[in-house]
Formats: C-alpha cells, structure tokens, sequence
C-alpha cells in the first residue's frame, strides 16, 4: 500500500511531463515534415523561375516561332526547338508502344503464369535491369547493338519495305546504325523494368477472391487478366506507365549515344536526330554567346512543359476511369 | 536572366575552387575552361608543383563555361579553344595567348584503304560535309586519287555533335576553302551540320567511321594518332599534299602572321607554309590586362612561362603539338605591350 501511494505520487508528474514531452516531439516533428514538404515547393519554384529567367531571352528574340522553327544554327544564331521537340517525342512515344505490351506480359508472366523456382529470379532481373546506369545502355547500345544492326538487320529492312507505300518512307535512308529507331528500341529496354515491376506490384495487390471467382465461372486466363485484373489495377499500371515514360523524355545519355545528334526532321525512323536532352547535354559546355545558351535553355524549359502536360494527361485520364468505373480503385 | 546563371555557375565553381583552394594552398592557381587542353595543363601542373610547390586548379568546364569564369572573376585565368575577336577581348578588357596547337586530321574507313592513302582537298572535304558529294567513286574525289580504286559507296559522313574546339577548326578551314560552306553553313564550336551523323566527343566520332562502312570523320590529332585511324592526306595552300604529323602542325604556326594579329586573333588553318598541315589551330588563354590583383595573374603567366621552356616534351608524350620558338617570343612580347608591368613575370 505504501509502495502504491508513492509510486502514485511519482508517477503522476512524470507522466504529464512525459505528455508534454511527447507533444513538444510531435510539434518539432511536424515542422520538421512541413519544412520538407515545403523544400519540394520551393525548389520546384525556383527551377521554374531560374528556367523562364534563363530562356527570357530566346523566348523574346523568337517569340512563338522558337517551337516551331526548325532551323538550329549557332553560327547566325537562329534557334527553333521544332527538331528537337519531334525527337524527343517521338522517341518516346514509340519506346513505350513497344515497353508497355512487353513490360505488362512480363507482370502477367510472373504473378499469373510463372512456375515458382523462376519467379524470383526474373523478378530480381527485372529490378536489377533498372538499376543499371543509363551510360551502359548507351556504350552497349552503340559499341554492341549499332554495328549488328546496321551489318544484319537494317539493309534486309530497308530491302523488304523498299515498295511497300508509307513503310518505305519510314524505314529508308543508308543504314547507320544509329538513328530515331534505335534510340527508341534503347529507350524501350531502359524503361521495361519500371512498368513490370510496378505493374507486378499492383498486379499482385489484387484479391486472390476475385480472380478465384471469375476462374470458378470458366474464365479463362486472359479473360481473368483482362477482365478482373488489369481493371482492378489500372491505376498502378497507368502509374508505372507514367513513370517509365518521364524517363524516356528526360533520358539524356544513352539516347545521345545512339541517336545521331543530328538537327533535322526526318521521317524515316533510321534517319539521325536529336532530343531536347540530348541538345541540351551535347552543346551546353562549348554554347558561345548568350543567345545560345538561352535557347539551350528554353529547350530545358520546353521539356519541363512536355514533362508536366503529360503528367496531366495522365491525372485527368486516370480521374476520368475511376468516374467510370464508381471510383472503385486503389 | 544571364547574370543570374552566371552567378549560379560562379557561386558553384568560386565554391568548388574555395574548397580546393582551403585543401592545398592559398597560392595556387587557378583556371577554368576549355576540355581540349585539360590532360597536358594538368601533366604540367604536376611538375610544376613538384618544383615549385605552387599548384593549379584547372576545372575543364568547357570553353563556353572558361570565357564566362574569368568574365565573372572567379578564376584567374580563362581557357578557349575559340579566340575571342580583338572587338571581344577589349570589350571585357581581356588579352589572350596560344599555348599549344592542336591539328585536326580527316578519317575514313573504306575497304582496302590504308592510312595516308587518300588525298583530299579542302574544296573536296566541303563538298563531302555538304553533301554534295555523295559517293565515294565521285569524279572530283577520282581527279585527286587516279591511283586508288575507290568503291562505289554512298558516303557516310560524321561529325560532332557537342559544340569543340575541335569543330571550330574543322569549319574554320572548310570556310576558308568553300565559298559555299562559308555562306550556308559557317565556322563555329557547333554549326548547322547539312549532312551525316552526330557524335560526342573524339572517341564517339573515331567510334562511328570505325563502324560504318564508307564513313568520313575528323578527330584530334593525338586522338587519331593514338588510335592508329585511316588517315587522309590534306592538300595545303600551297599545293603539297602533307601528312597529318606534328612537324606539319609546327609548321602551320610558325609562319602565321601572328605580329599583324592583334590578341593573337589567328586560326592556323591554310597556312602559306608549303609544309604546314591546312587544318590546325590553337588553344588559348585569358588574363586581364590590368588585373585587380596583379600578383595572381603573375603566377599564371609565371606558370605558362615555365610550361612554354621545359614542358615541351611532356606536350609531345601527350601528342600536343608545342609552339615553335618564335611563337613563344611572340607571345613573350605581347605580355609587355599589353599587360600591367606588375603581372607580367
């Protein structure tokens, strides 16, 4: 009973100082996260601000012209991103038309269909595959893969497709190797992993219930893929898809490597070109005079702006299927 | 918006070289640019520390980045592969000096051609970078090889795709031979290319002719002798055809008119010299003529004094070309004509 009585005593202080001990952590923690948070914004504005600066006075010498100039010539100093912009677009665009059936294969591959020994393994592959510095894609890209393309498999492509109409002209042009073609196929490889190991993630989030469900009405496997489980996680897939392809636009070296580096529009896929990062990396050491670098600049600016429409593209697409489908998503 | 970047890159590079400076002496030397030069100013900062005990720090950002330092301040010398024009040093109150030549040579690969075998002309050349010349059996490519049997093959062309001092040269002396190159295209570290293939950096290029067949590219000399690449004869202005060696390089600047040149304004390419190598230029250096601190662009001019007497051959173990004797006592005297007596060493 004394025993109790004191340790009451000493315990009731103790235990409010503790109280506000804890508060006093929470409080400190707090602003700790908020200052965080706020560090984000603050950079996010000062890139913005130290981008419009620097671009100023390219924006102002071409005004709207600069987007769809084409011309590129740092001797009289005129500069249009239209090259660029196509580059980078396009090389995007068709590394993800090939990455995104292969990657979601992949995640259906290993969560659906794969025997249990080797799930692990190519699972590891894949993660490793990302990790691998985009400098190695571009040296294997254009020390290994260039030359056996352009020996072994260009000349026959241009060769077949030489009278098919539309074909023709998007694979013709003496065989470099390098080219629009082969920096997509590159981009592709670089972006497989993050949209199979994210996909086989949210792949795997989904209830066991509802695929032994649908198998317990006869679906098949690709009726349970298709119908079951890629629209229970289509927002992770659209959300790895989202991140696979800002790489692919922001990729800088190993597309430099492999695309050519050359200021032109060309519609054959295995002609050279350049991408607004790949301009950017190649010419901003030894860019002589204010004009030139400014417009480097705006490329950079331009890039920003690509990079933030089609992340909101892809806020309203996924917004937009939930509506859909009752907002009954992840 | 400039001044802003600049401050940027000055508070970024004034930083990395405060922390370097803390980290070795005070009295050290500092220096930014050009990424030509790097390998042989930082072998004759070595040997000049171990006698001295005075080192440099030399950060290869670029000539772009080089020129914009030493405009801001932050380091004690600038370095360019470009000259500045006489118009440009004033403006900034800048002088500038040769320190090395570097020569770009021509390579192609062609099957059954040795190096050396082929002799092109700088009309030819232009024509090839433009397009006009499309194959390698063309009759103006034939008029000036009647003994080489030259295939019948679309040729490939390669060129840099980063801005160079390499390609300054290269388009300089295609200007000078080209009307036509001249008015369309330029001489610059990057220009319009009409034609070809991208690639980064001397290895990138030397890569690229190595592996298409029927390519043409140029590189730096050292780089092209180091590689053992097919190289072309060049026809020179006085109408030899000269190999690619650093006696043809020395040649090439021992004869320009670098009295009648003020700022040392000169590109050495197609030189009157009939043993001079047509496509050669040099790499150069920036000070203030009247320096806010003269004791600090004493020890730079101190350093490049000591490089230009005993680091000739650490030059040539590196495949740079140095000056000739009477370059460097050109470049002795325009120390005295055009700096504040209390830098010049």
């Amino acid at each position: 009973m004394v025993d109790f009585a004191l340790s009451e005593n000493i315990v009731a202080p103790t235990r409010a100082a503790a109280l506000r001990r804890f508060g006093r952590s929470d409080a400190r923690f707090r602003v700790f996260t908020l200052a965080a948070a706020l560090l984000v914004v603050a950079i996010f504005i000062g890139i913005m601000i130290a981008l419009i600066q620097g671009s100023w006075l390219a924006l102002s010498t071409f005004g709207l012209g600069f987007l769809t100039s084409s011309v590129w010539n740092p001797v009289t100093e005129k500069f249009g991103a239209l090259p660029a912009i196509y580059g980078t677009v396009v090389t995007s665009a068709l590394a993800m038309l090939v990455a995104v059936p292969v990657g979601i294969g992949i995640a259906i591959f290993l969560t659906e269909l794969c025997p249990r020994p080797l799930k692990r393994p190519i699972g590891t592959a894949i993660e490793l595959l990302a990790g691998i510095p985009s400098i190695i894609y571009g040296i294997w890209g254009f020390f290994i893969f260039a030359p056996y393309f352009q020996q072994h498999i260009q000349p026959g492509i241009i060769d077949a497709l030489a009278n098919i109409p539309v074909l023709q002209d998007l694979f013709e042009g003496p065989p470099y190797g390098i080219g629009m073609f082969t920096a997509s196929l590159i981009l592709s490889i670089m972006i497989l992993p993050f949209i199979s190991a994210v996909t086989r993630d949210v792949f795997e989030t989904v209830p066991p219930m509802l695929k032994e469900a649908a198998y317990g009405i006869g679906s098949t496997t690709w009726e349970v893929m298709w119908r079951i489980v890629l629209p229970f996680a289509r927002s992770g897939v659209v959300g790895g898809a989202m991140l696979a392809l800002g790489r692919a636009l922001g990729e800088t070296m190993a597309v430099t490597f492999v695309i050519g580096n050359a200021h032109h529009i060309n519609e054959s896929l295995f002609a050279p070109a350049t991408t607004i990062s790949a301009s950017i990396a190649n010419e901003f050491t030894e860019a002589l005079g204010d004009l030139y670098v400014s417009s480097l600049i705006a490329l950079g600016l331009i890039l920003f702006g690509i990079t933030f429409i089609v992340l909101a593209a892809a806020q309203l697409m996924l917004r937009g299927m939930e509506r859909r489908s009752g907002g009954k998503s992840l | 918006m400039k001044p802003i970047l600049n401050r940027l890159i000055g508070l970024a590079v004034g930083t990395a070289a405060g922390l370097l400076v803390t980290a070795a002496s005070a009295a050290d030397i500092s220096g930014a640019g050009a990424t030509f030069p790097y390998p042989i100013y930082a072998k004759w900062a070595e040997a000049y520390k171990a006698k001295t005990g005075i080192g440099l720090n030399y950060q290869s950002i670029g000539s772009g980045g080089g020129i914009a330092q030493i405009k801001a301040k932050t380091v004690d010398f600038g370095a360019s592969d470009k000259p500045l024009s006489p118009g440009e040093l004033d403006a900034a109150g800048l002088t500038q000096f040769p320190t090395v030549i570097g020569g770009v040579v021509p390579v192609v690969n062609i099957a059954g051609v040795q190096p050396g075998q082929i002799v092109l002309s700088g009309g030819v050349l232009a024509d090839i970078f433009m397009g006009k010349v499309k194959n390698w059996n063309d009759g103006e490519i034939k008029a000036l090889n009647p003994s080489v049997n030259l295939p019948n093959q679309a040729i490939a062309v390669v060129h840099r795709s980063d801005g160079s001092g390499t390609s300054f040269i290269f388009t300089d002396y295609l200007s000078k031979k080209s009307p036509g190159w001249a008015s369309n295209v330029g001489a610059a570290t990057a220009v319009e290319w009409p034609t070809g293939v991208g690639a980064k950096g001397n290895e990138g290029v030397a890569g690229n002719v190595k592996q298409t067949s029927g390519s043409i590219g140029y590189v730096e000399y050292a780089y092209a002798k180091q590689n053992k690449l097919t190289y072309v004869r060049m026809i020179n202005k006085a109408g030899k055809a000269v190999e690619p060696t650093a006696d043809a390089f020395q040649a090439a600047a021992a004869n320009a008119d670098w009295a009648h040149a003020p700022g040392f304004y000169v590109v050495l390419t197609d030189q009157a010299n009939p043993a001079a190598w047509p496509i050669a230029g040099a790499t150069f250096i920036l000070v203030y003529k009247q320096p806010a601190d003269a004791s600090r662009t004493k020890e730079v001019l101190t350093f490049f004094k000591w490089a230009y007497a005993s680091g000739g051959s650490l030059a040539e173990s590196l495949d740079y070309v140095p000056l000739p004797a009477s370059t460097v006592q050109a470049v002795d005297k325009s120390w005295h004509t055009n700096i504040s007596a209390a830098a010049v060493p």
